[in-house]
């Protein structure tokens, strides 16, 4: 006995160390959850006292106003990159998962296209924002306008867009393409009719994200959207566009104080349109874990 | 994983007419030919951007020689006098630009968000996998992926009106007051300012890339299988001597890796932090409370004013700044992929700034 004793660790701090551990795991929880509903709560408290229901309604004025133009401006913005992101990532994301082919030695290929699509899902924004000003606004002259910001904020966001795709069709039950292929289907429609049709939902899940991170961008846009109090116009090039988050970003420290209630009120909407998008796509995953196989 | 793939040539049985195509193959050469075109996009993209930026940066590379890396000066030069041209290239009479103030505050800011990002994202994964009951850490865990969706702006907005001021004024002078004067804690002296320097911008990046971590982590822990925990603990284990000895074990190249991605986040953030540390120019902070700017932040708060330099070399030093930031993360995220060999499945909503 005294050996066996002697050779293990005792008890009383193993046990002191037990408690430390799960206070500090408890602790750690309130040190994400507490700056965040503190975070939350902040911009609310900010912005709702002084809230006007013009602010939908009316352009910003030299003092106050409200943010019709740049709402608007955030919804072009948003359908735009629903476009361009969402057709180049959801394709990307179907390359990767169903159409390329596997390497000879057995690996499954594209490891070169791969890397690249994940250091863009991690390359700084302002850099991009930096290159699609001088050379889309500057070098071929377009100024600031819609089309160099939805160029800049796709090429943001795809990435993502093709992770979620491709995740979502590697969740599609194998038993559906070995079907699919039994019936004789051809393999293009056998794709659009089975594969993507049941890795839908997790398809637009990953543009709903993609949504929201496009949403809250400020960096890309600075130099590339540029600014505007009018309301979005139809024209791609030469013609600035308003979005939420440059509100939040300039007029937060004017000394006026109408001029900062509208940087509160612009990211009290932001917030919620982001809560909105994040929320949607977290229903719709949920309702889906229930039909595909393999998750949790 | 590799699935059997549609329209493998292996399985497929020669000579039958297939259902859906009217011309056969032809809507698989369109999936085909469209997915292949777009997959080229982000390497065209990233081509792209390197070039443009390399091109634009060269004559400020020409120019600021290898000392743009370790000098501290960020003088634009007189746009009022004749422009100078060194090495043929035309700039403003005293212009002096050096970016190591950016790259000593991003290191700086990136590793403070680090330190205090990667114990918290792993307490807070395990609360959520082993101790909240399933009711609760559900909810909870959608709340982390939620902060990560935030945008970077908004917690910028948060982080200089409301967090700075209050450490300056709460928690700041007792940590500055009661630090002993040794080596390292010593940057903890001092003047405290008024909450909008490293250690907030570094703490607030610390909040932005937890969620990152924490949301990886939970995967994985996750994906731990049950029998290997079960074992430890019926060897008598306690609950963290399982973390320490099995769980984390387990997944840690994913861990590494979600960490070095968070990393690069931190790395790359400009909103946030030009919001709270006013991007002060050409200083390294003396303490960890001082105001300083990282690359990120420097482009965007300077790019404006850049462009009033009429020899257009301001812009191109920006250039050259974003090139070595540009440079950093693309090791960065590199290092990411070699080293994560299980990427998780989940996406989290992960802006930029």
């Amino acid at each position: 006995m005294a050996t066996i004793s002697n050779s293990f660790p005792s008890t009383r701090p193993r046990r002191f160390r037990e408690y430390i551990f799960k206070a500090m795991s408890l602790g750690a929880l309130v040190f994400v959850i507490g700056p965040s509903i503190w975070l939350i709560a902040d911009v609310v408290v900010r912005a709702v006292p002084h809230w006007r229901w013009s602010v939908l309604t009316s352009v910003p004025l030299g003092v106050g106003g409200g943010l019709e133009n740049a709402i608007l401006g955030t919804l072009v913005i948003m359908v735009g990159v629903l476009l361009i992101a969402g057709t180049i990532g959801v394709l990307t994301g179907i390359h990767f998962a169903e159409l390329q082919r596997p390497r000879r030695n057995g690996k499954a290929g594209g490891d070169f296209l791969r890397t690249a699509t994940e250091v863009m899902a991690g390359f700084p924004s302002i850099v991009l924002g930096y290159v699609g000003y001088i050379a889309l606004c500057v070098g071929l002259h377009w100024g600031f306008s819609l089309l160099p910001a939805l160029i800049v904020l796709s090429i943001m966001v795809t990435p993502y867009i093709a992770k979620s795709t491709e995740s979502a069709l590697r969740q599609v039950p194998t038993n559906y393409r070995e079907g699919a292929e039994a019936l004789g289907m051809a393999t293009g429609y056998a794709l659009r009719k089975v594969v993507i049709k049941s890795a839908l939902p997790g398809i637009v899940t990953g543009l709903l994200i993609a949504l929201a991170i496009a949403v809250g961008e400020t960096a890309p846009l600075l130099y590339t959207a540029g600014i505007t109090n009018n309301l979005p116009s139809a024209s791609l090039i030469h013609q600035p566009i308003a979005y939420l988050t440059y509100y939040v970003w300039t007029d937060y420290n004017q000394p006026i104080k109408a001029t900062q209630y509208l940087s509160f009120d612009a990211a009290l909407i932001l917030i919620v349109l982001v809560l909105v998008l994040l929320v949607s796509s977290r229903l719709l995953v949920n309702r889906t874990q229930r039909y595909t196989e393999g998750r949790r | 994983m590799t699935l059997p793939q549609l329209g493998d040539p292996t399985r497929r049985p020669s000579g039958l007419r297939r259902v859906g195509s009217l011309v056969r193959g032809s809507e698989e050469n369109l999936w085909r030919w469209g997915a292949r075109v777009a997959s080229l996009i982000p390497l065209v993209g990233l081509v792209f951007v390197l070039t443009v930026l390399a091109v634009k940066a060269w004559p400020a590379i020409k120019v600021n020689g290898p000392g743009f890396l370790s000098r501290t000066s960020w003088i634009p030069g007189s746009t009022y006098a004749a422009p100078v041209r060194t090495n043929g290239v035309l700039h403003p009479v005293g212009s002096s630009y050096g970016a190591w103030p950016l790259i000593a505050g991003t290191l700086q800011t990136s590793v403070i968000a680090l330190i205090v990002a990667l114990p918290i994202a792993l307490g807070t994964a395990f609360a959520l996998t082993e101790r909240l009951p399933r009711w609760l850490s559900r909810p909870v865990s959608f709340f982390v992926e939620i902060l990560a969706g935030i945008p970077s702006v908004i917690i910028g907005l948060w982080g200089v009106l409301t967090l700075g001021p209050f450490l300056a004024h709460h928690v700041y002078p007792f940590v500055a007051n009661n630090m002993p004067d040794v080596p390292i804690l010593r940057y903890f002296k001092g003047n405290v300012g008024y909450g909008e320097g490293l250690l907030t911008s570094g703490l607030v990046l610390g909040l932005m890339i937890v969620p990152i971590i924490a949301s990886t982590a939970r995967d994985l822990f996750m994906q731990v299988p049950l029998l290997p925990k079960e074992g430890a603990e019926a060897l008598g284990m306690t609950e963290s001597e399982v973390a320490r000895w099995v769980t984390i074990p387990w997944v840690r190249s994913g861990i590494i890796g979600a960490t070095v991605l968070g990393l690069g986040r931190a790395l790359g953030e400009p909103i946030a932090v030009a919001m709270i540390t006013g991007s002060i120019l050409g200083t390294v902070s003396p303490n960890v409370y001082g105001t300083m700017t990282t690359i990120a932040a420097t482009i965007v708060s300077q790019l404006d004013s850049a462009a009033t330099d009429g020899t257009g070399f301001a812009i191109s030093t920006l250039a050259e700044a974003g090139l070595v930031l540009a440079v950093i993360s693309v090791i960065v995220n590199v290092l990411a992929r070699v080293i994560v060999n299980r990427t998780s499945r989940h996406v989290a909503p992960v802006g930029r700034g």
